[in-house]
């Protein structure tokens, strides 16, 4: 189901459709992105110009109706598109996945009409960028300890707070911020040039350098009541839907990733002399070859089935929680083993594969920790709320 | 005016060939559309866009997987496909495939609706280069092959092809047939809404019968070709190494070129 690494032959299981996303995706990554990866890695920079390019693809807005300028495409094909994207650079997919999951996804499920219509549009074309503040210095796994609060004013809310980790907040024109009311937990648009906000960047990050991180600073920042998502319910239920999506679309970059990194071994294992022969011509080589195309074929069967059931509503968090933390463990280990085999070659972004190495630190990490995502599991399976 | 654009489905460019016995070994071969045939829908698109072609048809023939490729070139921007599928057509050469793409063209309405042909300059797989010259020839159209610009005015079109040194200007009366090489244009990556509406255009299947075709003109009983087997290339034999001092070096590489290469 992805080039070069489907043992149990999805390809057959898939439509038309999904064939030509998956591999206009791919060509568009080999032909636009993979030549310059490298060296934006290096210097921890997002090329903008890159925006363009991937909003003509129609990769922002996928899932969103055609009437608000999104493709109306299906999760599956989300799930294709995310995948391609991220056998290339995780940092690309976090782009696309907040654009898509974090951003649009509240705007169009929760918005009211005159947001869908005066923001979507906007976002498919890449002219407005959005970034998701939830995360706070002092409120990670547990975000409903949140502290931004939103306090009602005549003619609208007064946001104070911090926000941090957040993807693309440098480069964003809007953030989706997450804050607590009297009542609960509610969303907010907060657009950039409102006065009390603002995007730090976080710098001298390891992991994920093709992406721009930032914080969202809230100081006395008004926002008007339009700007109020109507359609959240109050708590925490609606930033975890988004999240849901989110994973869902990491749980299938994963497998990208963990693909390009197997293959890339392949080959130099196959071309690599050492003692006369091809360096995968040993068993000990052979084994991890074994091992990591086993791995990435049973996380294949994973996610080809969660996007099969997420189009068909028969997909819960449960199901996208065991998804994200199988998958992205699974790509940590097999970039790890990748680069293992590459030698002092698996060290240069020359090879990509140490750039995949150090984004799964950050795969394995964000939107849920493989540690709550096991407890998401454990909970399901007894009942009882482990980290409560 | 209409514009029709004849694609193939071929193995993907990164295929590795393998054979079973002398036979294409095709079990894991991933397919696509041809490249070349990209360049004609691209074109066909711009000037569709450009206000002067108003509808793309895409005829493929070839199997089942045909219609994979009649659907990416839908997704660029042509209108509605064509796929003709028989398993008579079986072991079909250039000459017999021309055939039953210029019946199938006819079907469609033929020159009497379409003035501008397209094809690629060739297919990657089979790689005759032939199809597009002879589906002009049973239709008594020009045809002009490997273009790199085509301007049309009114019925008349230049076309510019590359030859060694220049370019060869010709000047040719629609309909015509022309076909696509590198340089031509750049084609677009569908996007994904153009990918979600290529699922809703139409796309028309024929049988052998429904051409009105008798499967013994087609097929190996059709050709004037047939393919005996499939051989890979010879593996390149290990390189020498010539070593010593400047002048032995020298002398030793003049006495390779000359006794074992005989180039000198």
């Amino acid at each position: 189901m992805i080039k070069n690494v489907d043992f149990m032959g999805l390809e057959e299981f898939l439509s038309e459709e999904e064939k030509i996303i998956r591999d206009t995706t791919r060509r568009f990554v080999e032909n636009e992105v993979m030549p310059i990866i490298e060296d934006y890695y290096e210097k921890g920079e997002f090329p903008n110009e890159l925006i363009k390019k991937i909003a003509d693809l129609g990769l922002l807005g996928m899932t969103i109706p055609e009437e608000y300028g999104g493709a109306g495409a299906s999760y599956f094909m989300y799930g294709l598109a995310c995948q391609e994207l991220e056998w290339c650079d995780s940092g690309l997919r976090s782009f696309v996945s907040v654009q898509n999951s974090l951003c649009m996804f509240p705007i169009y499920q929760y918005g009211s009409e005159e947001q869908k219509k005066k923001y979507l549009p906007g976002m498919a074309r890449g002219e407005i960028i959005g970034c998701f503040g939830l995360t706070e210095p002092d409120a990670g796994s547990d975000p409903a300890s949140m502290r931004t609060t939103a306090k009602k004013v005549k003619g609208g809310w007064v946001l104070n707070g911090n926000k941090t980790w957040i993807t693309n907040s440098p480069i964003a024109h809007i953030a989706v911020v997450w804050a607590r009311t009297e009542e609960g937990i509610r969303g907010f648009i907060v657009e950039r040039g409102t006065e009390g906000f603002s995007t730090p960047e976080i710098k001298k990050k390891m992991s994920l350098r093709f992406s721009p991180t930032g914080e969202i600073v809230l100081e006395d920042c008004f926002v008007p009541d339009d700007n109020m998502l109507p359609g959240s319910v109050v708590g925490m239920k609606a930033p975890l839907s988004c999240l849901t999506r989110a994973r869902y679309g990491i749980a299938w970059g994963a497998v990208g990733m963990a693909a390009y990194c197997f293959e890339t071994a392949l080959n130099y294992t196959k071309e690599r002399i050492m003692f006369g022969k091809p360096i995968a011509s040993f068993q000990l080589v052979q084994k991890d070859l074994a091992d990591m195309f086993t791995e990435i074929t049973k996380c294949q069967l994973l996610v080809y089935r969660l996007g099969r059931m997420f189009d068909e509503g028969k997909a819960n968090h449960v199901h996208v929680s065991m998804a994200k933390r199988t998958c992205t463990m699974m790509a940590y280990n097999v970039a790890k083993k990748a680069r293992e085999l590459l030698g002092g070659n698996g060290i240069s972004l020359e090879y990509h594969v140490i750039r995949h190495v150090m984004n799964a630190e950050t795969t394995t990490t964000y939107e849920g920790t493989d540690k709550i995502h096991t407890l998401i599991l454990g909970r399901y399976l007894t009942g009882m709320d482990a980290f409560r | 005016m209409k514009a029709v654009c004849f694609v193939k489905s071929v193995p993907d460019t990164e295929t590795r060939v393998k054979l079973a016995g002398d036979r294409l070994d095709k079990s894991e071969i991933k397919y696509i559309l041809n490249p070349y045939d990209e360049f004609a829908v691209e074109e066909a698109v711009r000037k569709k866009e450009a206000g002067i072609v108003d509808e793309i048809v895409v005829i493929s023939m070839g199997p089942a997987r045909a219609q994979e490729a009649i659907r990416s070139a839908l997704a660029m921007g042509a209108d509605r496909g064509v796929h003709i599928e028989d398993d008579a057509l079986d072991g079909s050469d250039a000459y017999a495939t021309a055939k039953v793409l210029v019946e199938a063209f006819k079907k469609e309405g033929g020159l009497d609706s379409f003035q501008l042909l397209l094809f690629g300059q060739r297919a990657i797989d089979g790689d005759t280069w032939t199809v597009p010259s002879m589906v002009a020839e049973m239709l008594g159209i020009p045809a002009v092959v490997g273009i790199v610009k085509l301007d049309i005015d009114g019925n008349k079109a230049t076309a510019v092809r590359m030859v060694e040194g220049g370019e060869e200007v010709f000047e040719v009366e629609l309909p015509a047939v022309f076909a696509g090489r590198k340089g031509l244009n750049e084609p677009r990556y569908p996007s994904l809404p153009n990918i979600m509406k290529a699922k809703r255009k139409p796309i028309n299947k024929y049988s052998l019968a429904d051409l009105g075709i008798d499967a013994s003109t087609v097929g190996k009983a059709g050709s004037f070709t047939e393919v005996l087997k499939y051989e890979l290339p010879p593996a390149r034999q290990a390189g020498r190494k010539v070593e010593g001092e400047p002048e032995e070096v020298v002398e030793e590489l003049i006495k390779f070129l000359k006794e074992e290469v005989q180039v000198l």
